[in-house]
């Protein structure tokens, strides 16, 4: 699509209220565990106490025995024979042989009431062998470390390597013997980050219905209505155009809701009750324990430095588990961990190791937190060493369109120059700094995305419009998308109505994933939109007898295209649509493609802190995030995604950690422990929007919820280090762990 | 599960003893159903004393003390001026516990017989010399609030025990109170640890004191050692040294996921310096 020349919009822009405001504010908003239906049964999870066991026997006898229970199901009620990434999420829902982690599902039960369900779980006895576990990366890739599961590996790990690593990643360019010789400074460092938690404040829920005939219908709180669809369906063995799924609104899903959990067990239970509906809906414990934290993280970085700043090699290698399947996001972490630096000389190592947690999902920008923390605290330190301004090296640094990624494809138009240029001049900036306190700068990187998207929307009898997608809507995309499709068609924010419907309704889209909703589905939305104006337009030059070609479209009305065209007063969309029964019948438009024109997104993020000495408290004093938004769309939205995603960064720098006992139990599965900032930890977080426009979107859109999420962690490292001296390489810095570093720092 | 309603200690009591299986009293529940819904907890007996009249009250005692009812929430003891003016630190204690929602329900009783040493309105009550009134089969008797704790999760209390008010001894003139406690958050998190110091002065002088700290070792402890570096003193630096050493001396935690021995121990001095401060500041009527 070529770049769109209009520069002023009527709406793209504004900031008008969200259209599922009301309903959220009042309370009527229906999320997951809302949801009901007659004959509904509950369900309750059985979980494995330990860390990695193997399961000699389960006995649900006396479950199966207690009043108001009809239903109890373990892995022998799955269907058998699935491979590969099927066979990893069928084992993750139910365990099999082998508990593999804390939390891991036994059993499951259906009974008439939440209690009987709970009460019933307590019933079954399963007997263990308790076996060796490992928890830790670096444990993990011991050649000696337990062994989580023989020939797990893909065909890119060589012979030879530990037992644990399924997947090895190593790509590059340059010579780095040559890149570091031309270095003033060569450092490098090691780096620890801990697994944590999206946080989401709604719990999964869901409520599954499934026959004896193998047709069924899901409601569930999801990121991807037909991602549960197809997981569903081949964990189960269904046909998956019989499974229907709706997704509820979504308190929150920040990648976690992209996946299934809990969701084939309710079908299971559902079919096995002879149809009646299953809801399940888990508690916090649960979620941390047995749902998709992100991976934890052991990397090694060496940086060259010249003594005026240019970077001239760079090395990474990083180690990542994302629990007892593959699918650490190593690969992500690496590719974006240098994104933001022109280097002619780079190598990048990589290792998916399995260890006994939770098999890891998606959280926000996966991967790229970890790799900056890593890359971006060494380059801090080696400005400070060498007495350079780290926004000059950065900008020095930069990589600009046309040049070669660090992971190897040439970047299109970006905007990391314009955002480092707006970052230097904010006021931020200027803000003189008191005893202990110190100021911390990164730039963080992510690709966005764009996936398979439907989007058919329709012209109602009034002239109003209705657009159906596929994305649930996390951000605003529902306010985002009703913009521009209420921008294209020339008429008011108001008189569109976004939905997103269930998986009988459209073809299949990709969840809201990848910072894609309102680049993918707006695009495709706009695509749709201009379609029904060209059928408006066709309906105009029939009732006027003129060719179509003829007839254009200006702010909301049908024109004929200039004074040749011929002389007919313009014909609203309002008119066009009172009369579409005689004109041909209804209108509507519909666009289905992987529509192409991502535009990557850089931030730079600038932080104050301050650290108690006496107890090694970190303080946020004030942070700035500065992103390219390409076009925000809906400027709120835009802010809300920055600051969201700094402050889940703040949360995973400071405190949040799972904390994992010898016992291989997660010691704390509830939000007391699992310390996420609240309110009150935290300045307001300031924000600017940078607009560099993405070409490939027809108003310039690039997509903004991830790489918001990714400076944090070595911002407010580099902060520390300004504040107090010390280079802080293991995630969370809590004040247990920097007090013990300045104690260290002062023998 | 039975659940009662008393009218009476007296009648909570007897249904307690006569129970089997696991009892729970039930105040504002703000511990009890959160272990309930999790299945940590889960009571054969429920006894709810909310209902027994004067559990609400805050009343002033004859000899110019207070008593506080059992089902009195934190919020009410944070409205209530005359209780603040007398013992800032037994309510801004109390305050620290949860949230705004959870402060509607939360009881001083129920923070005191969950056991924890994390509590942190206990370390308040016990700097300032409050007990409890114990309604048993036996008859009534009061106990200092120290002597409850024994150990986390665990209390004194006997079977048939229920604690039917608190007594805070009358303030008096030239004397303060404080109490901190530290946590990685702002709020809605749990001490890792906590002091509390009550004083008098005589002049600039501190002629009584005493301190307590929190999350530090198995229950809540009174530390007479750090007492006694208050006492004699202005609060000078040797003061605070000696007070410190003794508040760390004083001190046995565990290591967790909360916090390492070493740092809590490190924390619960830091935490006794800066209470004394503002409680030696209150004592001497500077505002605080």
């Amino acid at each position: 699509m070529p770049k769109d020349d209009i520069k002023e919009f009527r709406l793209v822009g504004t900031r008008p209220n969200r259209p599922d405001g009301l309903d959220k504010v009042t309370g009527r908003a229906r999320y997951g565990a809302d949801i009901t239906a007659p004959g509904m049964l509950w369900g309750a999870v059985l979980r494995s106490p330990h860390a990695h066991a193997k399961i000699l026997k389960i006995d649900t006898s006396k479950a199966e025995a207690l009043s108001g229970v009809k239903a109890v199901v373990t892995r022998a009620d799955f269907p058998t024979g699935l491979t590969g990434e099927e066979w990893n999420l069928q084992e993750n829902t139910m365990a099999g042989e082998k508990a593999l982690y804390d939390g891991h599902a036994i059993a499951a039960v259906a009974a008439t009431s939440s209690l009987i369900a709970q009460e019933a779980v307590r019933l079954i006895k399963v007997d263990y062998e308790v076996l060796p576990h490992v928890t830790d990366v670096d444990d993990a890739i011991k050649p000696d470390a337990p062994v989580i599961r023989e020939g797990a590996a893909d065909a890119s790990v060589p012979e030879g390597m530990p037992p644990n690593v399924v997947k090895y990643f190593e790509f590059g360019r340059g010579d780095m013997e040559a890149g570091f010789k031309d270095a003033d400074l060569v450092m490098e460092r090691s780096f620890k980050t801990e697994a944590t938690h999206q946080g989401y404040i709604e719990p999964h829920a869901c409520l599954g219905q499934l026959g004896a005939d193998g047709k069924g219908e899901m409601w569930v709180c999801t990121q991807g209505q037909w991602f549960i669809r197809q997981m569903c369906s081949a964990v189960l063995g269904l046909n998956a155009a019989q499974l229907r799924v709706t997704p509820s609104e979504i308190g929150g899903g920040f990648g976690g809701k992209t996946t299934i959990f809990m969701e084939p067990l309710s079908l299971a239970l559902s079919q096995k009750a002879g149809g009646r509906p299953v809801k399940i809906v888990m508690s916090r414990s649960e979620v941390l324990r047995a749902t998709g934290p992100t991976a934890s993280a052991s990397m090694d970085v060496k940086i060259g430095m010249t003594k005026d700043g240019k970077l001239t090699a760079a090395r990474a290698e990083f180690r990542m588990q994302g629990g007892a399947f593959p699918g650490a996001p190593v690969d992500m972490a690496l590719y974006c961990s240098l994104a933001p630096y022109k280097i002619e000389n780079v190598e990048h190592i990589g290792y998916d190791v399995l260890a006994n947690r939770p098999k890891c999902a998606a959280y926000r920008a996966p991967g790229s937190p970890m790799g900056a923390f890593a890359v971006e605290s060494l380059i801090d330190e080696m400005c400070r060493k060498l007495d350079l301004d780290p926004m000059e090296v950065r900008l020095k640094n930069a990589v600009r369109e046309g040049d070669q990624a660090s992971y190897g494809p040439t970047f299109g138009s970006i905007g990391l120059v314009e955002v480092l240029e707006a970052t230097a001049k904010h006021p931020n900036l200027a803000v003189p700094l008191g005893p202990n306190q110190g100021r911390g700068v990164a730039s963080g990187y992510w690709f966005n995305h764009n996936g398979e998207t439907s989007v058919s929307m329709a012209i109602s009898e009034d002239g109003t419009a209705q657009v159906s997608v596929g994305t649930p809507d996390i951000g605003g995309s529902r306010a985002s998308i009703a913009l521009m499709v209420a921008e294209t068609l020339g008429i008011a924010y108001e008189d569109v109505r976004v939905n997103v419907v269930e998986t009988g309704a459209l073809g299949v889209n990709e969840p809201t994933h990848g910072s894609r909703a309102t680049f993918a589905t707006g695009k495709a939305a706009t695509i749709a939109a201009r379609a029904a104006i060209k059928e408006m337009c066709r309906r105009a030059a029939n009732e006027w007898g003129i060719d179509e070609d003829a007839v254009e479209w200006v702010e909301g009305a049908a024109q004929p295209a200039g004074p040749n065209a011929g002389n007919y007063p313009p014909m609203s969309i309002k008119d066009i649509a009172k009369n579409m029964g005689a004109t041909g019948g209804p209108i509507s438009g519909h666009h289905e493609s992987v529509p192409d024109g991502v535009g990557a997104s850089f931030g730079c993020h600038v932080v104050d802190v301050e650290v108690d000495p006496e107890t090694g408290l970190t303080k946020i004093l004030r942070y700035l995030v500065v992103q390219d938004a390409g076009r925000a769309i809906h400027p709120s939205y835009v802010e809300g995604q920055y600051q969201g995603g700094a402050v889940q960064g703040i949360g995973w720098a400071l405190n949040e950690e799972y904390v994992y006992g010898k016992d291989g139990r997660l010691q704390n599965p509830i939000f007391l422990d699992y310390r996420m900032p609240v309110a009150s930890d935290l300045p307001m977080i300031d924000t600017m929007i940078v607009e560099v426009p993405n070409p490939g979107h027809p108003f310039g859109v690039r997509g903004v919820g991830e790489t918001g999420i990714t400076p944090p962690l070595p911002a407010i490292a580099n902060a520390i280090q300004g504040a107090t001296g010390l280079r802080m390489s293991h995630l969370p810095m809590t004040p247990t762990k920097v007090l013990a570093a300045l104690k260290a720092s002062q023998e | 599960m039975d659940f009662h309603t008393p009218s009476s200690f007296e009648d909570a009591s007897k249904l307690a003893a006569e129970a089997t299986g696991l009892t729970r009293f039930l105040a504002g529940g703000t511990d009890v159903l959160v272990q309930m819904r999790s299945g940590t907890v889960l009571p054969d007996t429920l006894i709810d004393l909310k209902l027994i009249p004067g559990t609400q009250g805050i009343t002033r005692t004859p000899d110019g003390g207070w008593r506080i009812g059992i089902a009195v929430s934190g919020a009410r003891l944070g409205d209530h001026a005359e209780l603040i003016a007398d013992w800032p630190g037994v309510v801004e204690g109390m305050e620290l516990v949860g949230s705004t929602q959870v402060q509607g329900r939360a009881t001083l009783v129920g923070n005191l017989c969950n056991g924890s040493p994390a509590a942190d309105s206990v370390p308040g009550l016990v700097a300032a010399q409050a007990s409890v009134e114990i309604t048993g089969l036996t008859g009534v008797r009061t106990v200092p609030v120290e002597d409850i704790p024994a150990g986390p999760g665990k209390t004194t209390l006997q079977p048939g025990d229920v604690i039917s008010g608190i007594l805070i001894p009358p303030r008096g003139e030239h004397a303060g109170d404080a109490y901190q406690r530290f946590t990685p958050r702002t709020e809605m998190d749990i001490a890792v640890a906590g002091c509390a110091i009550s004083l008098r002065v005589d002049g600039d002088t501190i002629s009584e004191a005493r301190v307590a700290v929190g999350a530090v070792a198995p229950t809540v402890r009174l530390v007479p050692d750090a007492a006694a570096a208050l006492i004699g003193s202005t609060l000078d630096d040797a003061a605070i040294d000696a007070l410190v050493a003794a508040v760390r001396a004083a001190c046995n935690p565990i290591d967790d996921k909360r916090g390492t021995a070493e740092f809590r121990t490190e924390v619960a001095g830091v935490l006794a310096k800066r209470v004394a401060k503002i409680a030696y500041g209150r004592a001497k009527g500077e505002a605080q």
